[in-house]
């Protein structure tokens, strides 16, 4: 079973109407109990980085911890792959898991923001979770703050400069963009990770 | 390259996909799960469905056609039409939206943009204006469905709703709506240039010529249409390949 963690920020029905159209088993939980034995941990994010707070009083940073201790792979997405840097500059007082080194930073002034819209990435080296994607794929971005490339970055992104779109290490996975909502890339990503 | 956005609209009554011309005389389209996937397989880069009866006639938006059209639509999906409070969006979501388009509801209580912004994400939140030419560069915000004036300026407006927390504005030309005469690039270029998030210019696409436009000349960020996708005077690819071939960004292949 795959567990979509709910920590009360934003709408996580598309991250399982996706998982369900694969023929995957998943449930959308608040409770650390099932996230501790779930065989794969997927946390979503729209929304605020402070919205992450949530998840350490509700003991689920604890659950996620555990399962990423054990080898769990687990997929950030969003500011849920924000959250699993060192902070982000969207909320000073909110400390990420630090499972990837850095801090989540503002667009520049001289591009719009947020990010929204299909734009496409730089596969940086070689990656499980972007097998089969192609060269340079499209894929749907929102998002205010980004992470910077870090040696871990597998797809980077242009926009204002470069960031990381996607970072891999181990069993842990986190992407930028939406995976859910980037048509058939996307899905070809999150069947690559339910394959793990 | 951030790419420019082809979205394909639906305009939903009762059930079914409708399109009318200056907003009567509407024409049925079919299913709207149906085209909705069509649209996708096509190369739209996001849906957006319209209940374009449900504000004047107070009716819930059709969950059960957002339920199926969600389920087999994996790109941005927005919906609008009739959502006046925080629980009717949340209903739209749970349906498998991943934005709500609010118009008349915002202009009457815009305390609900901040109240879904909040609970969903400033990325959720479309508010759609329909802008009607009320003097030399000058655009008045119009409501239920563009029968209604607001007396607000279009343009104070959507910057009013930025600053509330609207992640995108909808922008539709209630002048070239139906016209096929081309978006209203001065219009979209004087809110695009005055706004810091996306403008989805729509009203008016009539060919290949008016999205570039309106994308060069109109700072869009994203162009809607619905009718020239629906009964197939242009199809999708090929818009996108024209697009591409005069030096716009689109995702393609896609």
């Amino acid at each position: 079973m795959i567990a979509i963690v709910d920590y009360g920020a934003g709408n996580l029905v598309s991250v399982k109407k996706a998982l369900d159209w694969l023929g995957e088993e998943s449930a959308i939980t608040s409770d650390p109990a099932r996230v501790s034995d779930a065989a794969k941990v997927v946390l979503p994010g729209v929304g605020h980085f402070a919205s992450t707070s949530a998840l350490r009083s509700s003991g689920l940073q604890d659950a996620i911890s555990h399962v990423i201790e054990r080898g769990v792979p687990f997929l950030g997405i969003c500011v849920g792959m924000q959250w699993m840097f060192q902070r982000s500059q969207e909320s000073a007082e909110t400390p990420g898991l630090a499972l990837f080194q850095g801090e989540c930073e503002r667009f520049p002034a001289n591009v719009k923001s947020p990010h929204v819209g299909w734009n496409s990435l730089r596969l940086s080296q070689s990656s499980r979770l972007l097998c089969g994607v192609g060269e340079s794929p499209f894929v749907y971005f929102t998002h205010s703050f980004r992470a910077p490339i870090i040696e871990t970055t597998t797809a980077c992104c242009d926009y204002g400069g470069s960031f990381s779109a996607a970072v891999e290490r181990d069993n842990l996975f986190g992407v930028q963009f939406h995976p859910e909502k980037s048509g058939e890339v996307g899905l070809q990503l999150l069947r690559n990770f339910c394959e793990l | 390259m951030l790419t420019k956005r082809i979205i394909a609209c639906l305009d939903v009554d009762n059930g079914r996909v409708v399109k009318g011309v200056q907003f009567e005389n509407l024409r049925d389209a079919g299913d709207p799960a149906e085209l909705a996937k069509a649209h996708s397989e096509s190369g739209a880069d996001e849906i957006v469905l319209l209940d374009i009866s449900a504000a004047h006639q107070r009716r819930a938006t059709l969950l059960d056609t957002v339920r199926r059209a969600a389920a087999k639509l994996f790109i941005p999906f927005t919906v609008g039409g009739g959502i006046r409070t925080l629980e009717d969006a949340a209903a739209v979501f749970s349906a498998g939206a991943d934005k709500i388009s609010i118009n008349s509801a915002a202009l009457a209580n815009p305390g609900l943009i901040p109240s879904i912004a909040e609970r969903f994400g400033s990325q959720a939140v479309v508010v759609a204006i329909d802008a009607k030419r009320i003097g030399k560069g000058s655009w008045e915000a119009f409501t239920h469905g563009g029968r209604t004036p607001s007396g607000r300026d279009a343009l104070e407006w959507a910057r009013d709703a930025e600053s509330r927390g609207a992640g995108e504005i909808l922008l539709t030309s209630m002048d070239r709506d139906g016209t096929a005469a081309g978006f209203d690039c001065e219009l979209t270029k004087t809110i695009a240039d005055s706004v810091r998030i996306p403008v989805i210019a729509s009203g008016g696409a009539g060919g290949a010529q008016h999205f570039v436009e309106v994308f060069h000349e109109g700072h869009a960020d994203a162009a809607l249409a619905a009718s020239i996708f629906h009964y197939g005077f242009t199809r999708l690819l090929d818009l996108k390949k024209e697009l591409g071939a005069q030096g716009i960004p689109v995702r393609w292949p896609c």
